[in-house]
């Protein structure tokens, strides 16, 4: 069993377990907002002493650390290193509505439900409990009236729950991508903190108003059925919660910030802790002397894994290598003992000579496509070029045994099933299988395609690619460092290759440029817990593909009229030559 | 193309004389910065053997003057004028408003203390309160780190690469890493852009180009260049086969981050994939990805800002210098740092050796150059030592006695690493003591040596501002020198690399070319 897949499960159960750890001081920082009192310092400190200390509050640290493994665990399922980015409204919807999506928002609401009824347990006071004795006013007996203020923030907390769950769709939230920088985890994890609080206070500040305007026309429909269910009068004599007077008290409003506020914060966390064990680099040995670690090797991962994850750890491990390690690179240009041949190089250089072609077909492919007047003819021509031999599985299936083959039902219920109602039309496009229903495969002739320009090349063929093929132009890296350190030559046989094939690919992102809309810019998210540095891929793509052409050129110089390229291709390299692009 | 006549001190003895006062970097055990003088103008008495003034054309590189009477500056903020225009009865609601969107916090609570009888008295009372609570807040902040009670264009004045930068008519300069074309940014907030045999000059100006305090351009890219305003970062892309004067503001990406302004510092890695940049009231620097408009924060405590960043030609490190006496030098590989306090005084500028290994610092009001190793087997010094005392010496000059020395303001190495330019601050009280720029020479192997070598001056009444090496002259070494008329001029050093001694070498027939036969010694180096 190679060691990764053990590494990455582990990573992602010690990012589980950092969030339980960081639970309780999380929880102590909530209760001693939500019951501060600015005029008697002494009583609010030791009255929340005494509360930390108390079973009860144990007993609700036990339940927050049970949200906190279902987070994990959702997390962990629905993960994707691919953004899904829908491609009209209509799309959005179907995703939103799609069953997984409801399971995944039903569990939230519960979850949100659970957290506030903590929250509104530790606030004490008002909020405590559901039912609380009242007079009745004709009879003067002593009734079960039903709390409002703990109904109040119960349903809040299933707003929140379910807000999370939807912008969670439509921000991308379980996208993870791969920072510009590596970092150690505690300096990310401290760097990237106060955005997490600062995003959480926004988003609680956004959800308490929202559904403070709900409550105020809609609430009265549940505060009735619930009382009617669980035959808990209505005190007529307080203010009730779904009037403007009722809602507009300074205290309300505060606890339901604070306690959103505290809800948002251990989602969040959980997700970020998660991003970053899960994207921290993982470096494979470039070549072994025993046979049985022979499976592990860079070039071997690089050439026959077929897991999307370990694709990328072994590609971000080859930019790394390619940047910052002299000695794993004379590895890579090493030949093999005994026989003398370059197998190294020639699988590492075979692998991101493939993806780049890939990405060439695939564009080109497009732009016939909407070339052909705004027609976008047989989508499946795209799905079907060649991709990655085998369906790409995510990364759930990373953890599951993959003994018996690549199809899908042995990976559940971490993998999402391409075959049950349960995964989305993403999930399936990413597989590489048709769907004949789906608006994106067969003839579509649509106005609208045209207009769709940009989201239509990110949809149909930039998905898989940003990642990779920032990391795999870093191949240029290898080549420039080769020019010094190459003492075989054995860059030099495929160096041809390697520039007709960035060449060609530039042209390919050159022509796609002039498609319609396509060089216009997405607005920049302000505060956002999602990811959304895929929306520029088309733009970071293109910057990384001209550096990577410079970085060989420059190095290289004059001695490039040796390498043997056509003629248009030098006359273009030439244009690198002199600077003029 | 003329460019202005520089005069030349040259020195006139044999320099291999000097190669037996080499010395190198010694390793101490304590990390702070030792004093031990290696070398000073006086003790390496430089004799003088002449001046010479020459009229220098080393190629056909552009050399524009601006004057600040041709460029207009930018005017005061609107606010200022505009109660001069604007009817003042607005009401409180319009006048706050119109106070949060200029000033912020700050100015709505000002104007609504300001205007106490129209509100309600515990609104007016609070509000004076709080104003209080901050204007303390933000002094005893102010008191830790003095530099945030600067104004914005202040703050970027004082830590501008620029010397006196709210004077001058040229605000920053930069060359192309790969070719000859510069950019420079001017009073008027405008870029222009000037090539060789080009006599094309775009112009680029943008609504948010305000106050730019430093410019650099992509490397391992024709186009693109970064330029530090007072409010974002903007990344022009100026296509370099266009032929548009004015290129519009739409080729501009404008990078933004709340909190982060102004900046006075930018980095491109030598690679073109990250841009770094930093700001004196952040405690952060970004690292960001250009292309997709995303940045990382990489916050450290103490310094209260950064000011200052160097990247190493390698790419293995950048250096962050802060407001404070204290300085960081970051490995770019899993980006941690090295945390140097110094003993007084907060770093003023630096320069990186060619192979990354050495780093030069000039602290501010200190007359000594530093220098710092860094090595991966043996991890680099563990105090910085001096390598060079340049405290006031008399010299022999056209017109009575100069004195050279001062403050180190600025140093720059050149692309070879066999040039060092030191910028000399003079003393403006004192006659004959004009800033200078003195020129060592140096070698890194196989013991560190600087060497004087002559410095250079210019015409009557100009100083110099800033300079920068010509990071890929053919035949040597090429200095470019902002002067404070607003003149930009190139002062070539034509040798041949230590590695290549011996033979003739056509920069001796480029030599016979120039304006004025008789300055041979202006080739300060004598090819042995």
């Amino acid at each position: 069993e190679p060691v990764w897949k053990d590494a990455t499960s582990l990573y992602a159960v010690s990012s589980i377990a950092w969030s339980v750890l960081l639970l309780p001081v999380t929880a102590a920082v909530f209760v001693l907002l939500s019951r501060f009192s600015l005029f008697h310092p002494i009583q609010w400190i030791s009255e929340c002493t005494s509360l930390l200390t108390a079973s009860s509050s144990i007993f609700s640290l036990v339940v927050l650390c049970g949200v906190v493994l279902i987070t994990g665990l959702f997390n962990l399922e629905f993960y994707t290193l691919v953004p899904s980015i829908p491609c009209s409204r209509m799309a959005l919807l179907g995703t939103v509505l799609h069953p997984r999506q409801c399971v995944h928002s039903l569990v939230y609401c519960t979850m949100g439900m659970l957290v506030m009824w903590c929250a509104s347990v530790t606030i004490g006071g008002r909020y405590s409990t559901l039912g609380i004795p009242c007079r009745q006013s004709e009879s003067g007996e002593v009734v079960t009236c039903l709390n409002e203020y703990h109904l109040f923030l119960l349903l809040a907390g299933a707003f929140m729950g379910y807000s999370h769950s939807f912008l969670g769709v439509v921000q991308n939230m379980y996208y993870v991508s791969f920072q510009p920088i590596q970092q150690y985890k505690y300096p990310r994890f401290k760097g990237c903190l106060p955005m997490v609080v600062k995003c959480s206070v926004i988003q609680s500040l956004y959800s308490a108003r929202n559904f403070a305007a709900l409550y105020l026309f809609f609430g009265y429909a549940p505060k009735t059925w619930i009382s009617s269910t669980l035959h808990l009068q209505i005190d007529s004599s307080l203010q009730p919660l779904d009037s403007l007077t009722g809602l507009l008290e300074f205290s309300l409003l505060y606890h339901l910030t604070i306690s959103g506020t505290f809800l948002y914060f251990t989602w969040y966390l959980t997700v970020l802790l998660f991003r970053i064990y899960v994207t921290e680099a993982y470096s494979f040995p470039v070549q072994s002397t025993f046979t049985e670690d022979a499976e592990q090797c860079l070039p071997k991962v690089l050439a026959e894994t077929n897991t999307l994850v370990m694709k990328f750890f072994a590609l971000q491990d080859l930019a790394l290598l390619s940047q910052h390690s002299l000695s794993r690179r004379l590895e890579v240009f090493s030949l093999s003992q005994p026989g003398g041949h370059p197998h190294n190089w020639n699988a590492i250089s075979r692998e991101c000579l493939s993806l780049l072609s890939e990405l060439t077909q695939r564009l080109v492919a497009h732009q016939d496509a909407v070339a052909s007047n705004g027609r976008v003819k047989s989508q499946s021509d795209i799905a079907e070029t060649p991709r990655l031999g085998v369906p790409l599985r995510t990364p759930g299936s990373v953890f599951k045994s993959s003994v018996g083959g690549v199809h899908s039902a042995l990976t559940a219920p971490f993998t999402p099933d391409v075959d049950s109602p349960f995964s989305s039309p993403a999930i399936r496009r990413l597989v590489g299988q048709q769907e004949p229903l789906s608006p994106w495969f067969g003839t579509v002739q649509s106005p609208h395609i045209m207009r769709r320009g940009p989201k239509l090349w990110s949809a149909s063929t930039g998905e898989t690619a940003r990642l990779k093929l920032t990391f795999t132009l870093r191949l240029s890296h290898l080549v420039a460092a080769s020019f010094s350190e190459d003492q075989f030559g054995v860059v030099q046989t495929t160096l041809p290759n390697i520039l007709s094939c960035l060449v060609v690919l530039l042209e390919a992102v050159d022509r796609h440029f002039k498609l319609p809309h396509a060089s216009s810019k997405p607005v920049r998210a302000v505060c956002r817990m999602g990811d959304s540095t895929y929306k520029t891929l088309r733009f970071a793509l293109r910057a990384a593909l001209k550096t990577a052409i410079y970085k060989i050129t420059t190095t290289f110089g004059e001695h490039l009229n040796a390498v043997n390229i056509s003629t248009e291709h030098r006359k273009r390299l030439q244009q690198f030559l002199e600077f003029k692009e | 193309m003329f460019p202005s006549p520089v005069h030349i001190y040259t020195d006139g003895s044999d320099a291999e004389d000097h190669v037996s006062s080499a010395f190198v970097i010694r390793h101490q055990k304590k990390r702070n910065i030792h004093h031990q003088t290696q070398l000073s103008l006086a003790a390496n008495a430089i004799i003088l053997a002449g001046v010479v003034c020459v009229w220098l054309q080393p190629c056909d590189l552009p050399s524009p003057q601006f004057t600040r009477d041709t460029l207009k500056g930018h005017s005061r903020p609107e606010s200022s004028s505009r109660s001069a225009f604007l009817d003042q009865r607005d009401t409180l609601w319009m006048r706050s408003a119109g106070a949060w969107r200029d000033a912020g916090l700050y100015g709505l609570l000002d104007e609504i203390t300001n205007s106490a009888e129209e509100v309600p008295r515990f609104l007016a009372v609070g509000s004076a309160c709080v104003l209080a609570l901050l204007r303390w807040a933000s002094s005893f902040h102010g008191s830790l780190f003095p530099h945030l009670t600067l104004s914005s264009d202040e703050m970027v004045a004082e830590f501008s690469q620029m010397l006196d930068w709210s004077d001058s008519a040229l605000r920053s300069f930069a060359w192309h890493p790969h070719t000859d074309k510069f950019a420079v940014a001017l009073l008027d907030d405008s870029i222009r852009i000037y090539k060789s045999n080009s006599s094309a000059t775009p112009t680029l100006k943008h609504r948010c180009q305000r106050s730019v305090c430093a410019l650099q351009w992509k490397p391992l890219c024709g186009s693109a260049l970064a330029v530090a305003c007072q409010s974002c970062l903007l990344i022009w892309h100026v296509d370099p086969t266009s032929l548009s004067t004015r290129p519009s503001s739409g080729c501009a990406q404008v990078l933004s981050h709340p909190g982060h302004s102004p900046i006075t510092s930018i980095a491109w890695s030598p690679t073109g994939s990250l841009l770094v940049s930093a700001s004196p009231v952040d405690t952060g620097m970004m690292v960001w990805d250009v292309a997709a408009e995303s940045a990382v924060p990489l916050q450290r405590v103490g310094g209260g800002g950064v000011t200052y960043l160097s990247w190493s030609p390698d790419g293995s490190r950048l250096l962050a210098a802060t407001p404070s006496a204290l300085f960081r030098v970051w490995e770019t590989r899993m980006w941690t740092c090295e945390r140097w306090p110094c003993l007084k005084g907060s770093c003023q500028s630096a320069c990186w050796s060619p192979d990354g290994g050495c780093l030069l610092l000039s602290m501010q009001g200190e007359r000594v150059i530093y220098a710092l190793t860094f090595s991966d087997l043996t991890g680099g010094s563990k105090a910085a030592s001096v390598v060079a005392d340049l405290s006031e010496t008399s010299f022999p000059g056209p017109d009575g006695d100069l004195t050279v020395g001062g403050e180190v303001c600025s140093l720059s190495w050149d692309p070879r690493g066999e040039r060092l330019a030191v910028l000399l601050k003079g003393d403006s009280q004192a006659v004959n003591h004009p800033s200078v720029i003195a020129v060592f020479k140096t070698r890194s192997s196989p013991v560190f040596e600087l060497l004087p070598c002559g410095f250079v001056m210019g015409e009557a009444g100009a100083e110099p501002r800033f300079m920068q090496f010509h990071p890929h002259f053919q035949h040597g070494a090429l200095l470019t020198v902002c002067w404070s008329d607003g003149r930009i001029s190139h002062v070539p050093f034509y040798f041949s690399s230590a590695g290549l001694l011996g033979g003739d070498s056509p920069q001796q027939a480029l030599a016979s070319n120039t304006a004025d036969h008789s300055s041979n010694k202006l080739y300060t180096e004598q090819i042995s």
